[in-house]
């Protein structure tokens, strides 16, 4: 194998397993050793940086960087990194004067935003400080989208939005034309914006067209038109026995906000085997704690009604098998159907884009999906001046990854209008700095906990059932948030070899309390995975490889489960281990990125 | 050293031998010897040898002197029996355990100032009575813990960290060990494992006396140009005679060698060594030629490793007592009180 090139900022990117997976890379261990040291407000202020909304995320991320961490790899689950964020925004007091000042100096430019949802708020935090005047146009009377509309206020609750929402419009020359619905992109673009940025979401749930439908319409409800509803104050009630369908977060949201608004037998009902639902794991373990039975493997097959009163609906029970060619099919079971009586149905099996507002002659190109052609990396649709951003640039998505398109929107928004070519994407900034403080000290805390997982605290049913603004869960406390961030295994802190140095003692493989190191002939390298002091199996993380040393071997060390602990670095005689931080953020629109 | 104790996660990968053990639970604490010591890889290689080999923890008593190399039977087998004895008395300290409980594997654990210089006496007389145990000698050349004067196993000729040149003879542990009668005699270097483990592995097989002469750079005092017992003077002057693979019972042969290449010895607990030559007319039951072959080797500054020599069937110092067949502490009142009748018989015996 090639001796591995460490200067590529990818290679310890992808050391650092929760931050290569979050669509913003947000720099998660630093955070969290920030939230160890009680740097609550710094803590956040990193997180800011990145994610724009941490406090909103802390409660409900998707997290991709969870099912990614490495400490999940190492004992049994991962650093609830999530409910940490939550911790750093929960204790970080009055962070005011860190904020970006509002800029007075502008610079004459005007970008127009379709939607006042995450991905908008992220270009408008992006740009406003760097001089352009930001215009938000959304058809709800508040700034915020599905993070307003569709998050129920038991998950989320409003005050924590008004905050990092509000943080966003304080930084002046932002105009919010909310109540205000664009209802023409031709008319938009006849404007004098410089630039249009849409982030209009995923606004069209999906409809279930069965028997009954029409009839009984009055008791069935779309689930995202419904929750808005419900965040906006405009239903506060519904019947005593609901049938969510679908099995997404949606339906989560569905049945949990029913099970507060009057129902009191909610059923979630899936086609396909629970372990398939499209739900997170914890918000399937939230519903089930607060009662809500999820039955699986049952398809709709009528809406069942008296004269247009909903009575229930009927299901045929199905099987998962694999056909011919091993592609999974759900066959009938030729069991009697399946019969639930209820008073109103919540469908919650999917939602869609809907562009009825984007003039098909106006020059935009869209694919056979109906969705706009847009660059995945610069989100410059066909019309040069008009970007996606969010739910309305690839389909349904989360808030992350709406805030990480709406940075790569603001990026390219200030490269086109300082007259650069937007598909020139800047490098991230990279600062590597040894934490070597003395013989065997180091800057981070090299000594992690072994401590399982810690749960997060939740307020109890009988209080949260009741009002559904109350919020279900109470986050960590500054102890447990403590106790949790010492498991992380920082991961960031990389362990960084200087081939000139080794004189091959072997201390470092003896010391290392995972194997990851062998010292060994080179070879290919399926071959030299599989003859390492443990095999390396995990082929989605890489080996770190050394030019030969004096003997003609190689230092061959398997990224997969190393701890971070640094145990190489203080038995080595010679040094030629480091503990290095490495710190990566990506670079935002501004003076930076541009190349001139 | 290092403050910190070594984190209790392990590779979920990592194996189970035959107990249910993985390697990592014939460890011990942490290592307090300086960073990058060859003495810890010997700890590293044991540990392997004794995961490997299936040892029961309690089964083995790691016995030490005095010194760097004798701190280390702290650093492995956590859970077996252990004695840290005396300054070079560990070998009398070894044979009165032996004597008293035969049923144990004895691991002696020394240095080149512990039985080449306070132990000489010591070290001689335990090799002379054939006491069934496996006596290492981490040599480094040099007294580590009073800070790098030379040991009585430096060789003449070499420099000490400070530049001065060593008169003295060197005493050659080896030689020693082959001239007093050791049935297993080896010599390796804590830089390569894959020589050291098997070296071991056998030896713990060995019931006579067994006796390796591991070279152990001192990372701290003795790793300079001008050392002979640096990394780099080692590697460069290494000459295996053979390779070693241990099984624990004999099987079969699969790869193909080279007429004369493979030898293979049975030893007494059935245990094969599997020995690849490496030089072709080195003959390892010959206890005088392997003297002389050193020596040779010796005279032109090359360090001999491998398997040295070895006995088949030695006989230890249990078999020239004749002493009774299990530990002392298993002999109930029957057999230490026989009784009138057997008294009658044994004066009858000397009239």
């Amino acid at each position: 194998m090639q001796a591995t090139d460490i200067k590529h900022p990818d290679y310890f990117h992808k050391v650092v397993d929760c931050q290569w997976a979050c669509p913003a890379h947000t720099p998660v261990p630093e955070y969290i050793r920030l939230i160890s040291a009680g740097r609550y407000a710094d803590a956040y202020m990193v997180n800011w940086k990145s994610n724009v909304f941490p406090g909103i995320l802390g409660r409900t991320c998707d997290r991709p960087c969870e099912p990614a961490c490495r400490r999940g790899r190492v004992e049994a689950e991962p650093v609830a990194i999530c409910r940490l964020k939550r911790v750093a925004a929960d204790y970080k007091g009055d962070i005011s004067g860190l904020m970006p000042k509002p800029n007075a100096a502008k610079n004459g430019r005007k970008v127009a935003l379709v939607g006042a949802g995450p991905a908008s708020l992220t270009v408008v935090r992006d740009l406003v400080p760097l001089g352009y005047r930001c215009v938000v146009y959304d058809s709800d009377p508040k700034a915020g989208g599905m993070i307003r509309s569709q998050i129920p206020r038991f998950r989320l609750p409003e005050q924590i939005i008004d905050e990092e929402v509000g943080y966003i419009t304080d930084l002046g020359n932002v105009e919010l034309r909310l109540g205000q619905r664009v209802d023409s992109l031709k008319s938009l673009l006849a404007e004098d914006y410089d630039a249009i940025f849409v982030g209009s979401g995923a606004p069209r749930g999906r409809d279930l067209d069965i028997p009954g439908r029409q009839e009984a319409a009055k008791n069935i409800h779309i689930g995202i038109d419904w929750l808005s509803n419900v965040s906006f104050g405009h239903i506060d009630k519904i019947g005593k026995r609901v049938i969510v369908l679908g099995g997404g977060n949606t339906a989560m949201d569905c049945c949990r906000s029913s099970k507060r608004l009057g129902g009191e037998e909610v059923t979630v009902v899936v086609r396909s085997g629970f372990e398939e639902m499209k739900a997170s794991p914890w918000e399937k373990e939230d519903a089930q704690h607060e009662g809500i039975p999820i039955k699986n493997f049952l398809v709709p097959k009528a809406f069942l009604h008296d004269n247009g009163k909903l009575k229930g609906m009927s299901f045929e029970k199905v099987a998962a098998k694999k056909d011919e060619k091993g592609r999974r099919e759900l066959v009938p079971t030729g069991e009697p159907e399946v019969v639930i009586e209820c008073d109103d149905v919540l469908v919650a099996i999917g939602q869609e884009n809907a562009f009825p507002w984007i003039e098909r002659d106006i020059g935009m190109e869209f694919d056979r999906w109906g969705m706009p052609k847009v660059d995945p990396k610069t989100m410059q649709s066909t019309i040069p001046k008009v970007f996606f951003g969010g739910d309305a640039a690839f389909g349904p998505k989360n808030i992350i990854w709406a805030v990480a398109h709406g940075h790569d929107a603001a990026i390219s928004i200030d490269k086109m209008l300082n007259g650069e070519d937007v598909a020139v994407r800047p490098p991230p900034g990279v600062n590597v700095a040894s934490q070597k403080m003395g013989i065997h000290e180091w800057s981070y805390d090299n000594d992690i906990s072994a401590a399982l997982r810690n749960k997060v605290p939740w307020r109890d049913l009988g209080t949260t059932l009741k009002d559904i603004k109350v919020e279900v869960e109470l986050g960590f406390d500054p102890k447990l948030g403590y106790a949790e961030a010492q498991r992380c295994l920082n991961c960031d802190v990389q362990t960084v070899f200087s081939r000139s140095l080794c004189i091959e003692c072997d201390a470092c493989v003896d010391i290392c309390p995972v194997d990851c190191i062998t010292f060994t002939e080179n070879g290919d390298e399926d071959e030299l995975r599989n003859r390492l002091t443990q095999p390396a199996k995990n082929k989605t993380q890489d080996l770190y490889i050394s030019d030969a040393l004096k003997t003609g071997r190689i230092m061959a060390k398997d990224e997969d489960m190393c701890l971070h602990c640094g145990l190489c670095a203080e038995r080595c005689p010679t040094g030629a281990w480091d503990m290095q931080k490495f710190l990566i953020e990506m670079t935002h629109a501004g003076t930076a990125c541009r190349s001139r | 050293m290092s403050y910190l104790p070594k984190p209790k996660f392990r590779h979920p990968g990592l194996q189970k031998n035959k107990l249910g053990y993985t390697r990592r639970d014939y460890e011990g604490s942490v290592s307090t010897l300086c960073a990058g010591c060859g003495h810890d890889s010997i700890s590293a290689a044991i540990i392997q040898a004794c995961y490997e080999l299936d040892l029961e923890p309690h089964r083995l008593a790691k016995l030490s002197g005095i010194g760097c190399s004798s701190k280390t039977p702290t650093y492995f087998l956590g859970q077996s029996h252990g004695f840290n004895s005396v300054h070079g008395r560990m070998p009398s300290v070894l044979t009165g355990a032996n004597l008293a409980n035969r049923d144990l594997i004895y691991l002696g654990v020394s240095g080149d100032g512990d039985s080449a210089s306070i132990g000489l006496g010591q070290f001689a007389h335990a090799i002379r009575r054939g006491v069934d145990m496996l006596y290492v000698v981490e040599n480094n050349g040099v007294y580590g813990l009073t800070k790098g004067q030379f040991s009585a196993t430096a060789d003449a000729g070499s420099k000490s960290k400070w530049g001065a040149d060593n008169n003295d003879s060197p005493i050659d542990m080896v030689a020693l060990a082959l001239q007093l009668g050791a049935t297993y005699v080896a010599r390796s270097f804590s830089g390569d494992k894959q020589q050291l483990v098997p070296l071991i592995k056998g030896a713990l097989g060995h019931r006579g006396a067994a006796f390796i002469d591991c070279i152990s750079p001192c990372v701290a005092f003795n790793n300079h140009a001008g050392s002979t017992k640096s990394f780099d003077y080692v590697r460069e002057h290494n000459e295996a005679v053979n390779a070693l693979d241990y099984m624990p019972v004999r099987s079969e042969i699969k790869a193909d060698y080279a007429e004369g290449a493979l030898e293979q010895v049975t030893q007494h607990d059935g245990s094969v060594l599997n020995l690849y030559k490496l030089a072709r007319d080195y003959d390892v039951h010959d206890r005088i030629a392997a003297m002389t072959y050193l020596q040779k080797k010796n005279a032109k500054g090359e360090i001999a490793t491998g398997l040295l020599y070895v006995d088949s069937s030695p006989k230890d110092l249990h078999a020239h007592l004749q002493t009774v067949e299990g530990p002392l502490n298993l002999l109930g009142d029957a057999d230490l009180i026989p009784g009138a009748a057997a008294l009658e018989k044994f004066n009858a015996a000397r009239r």
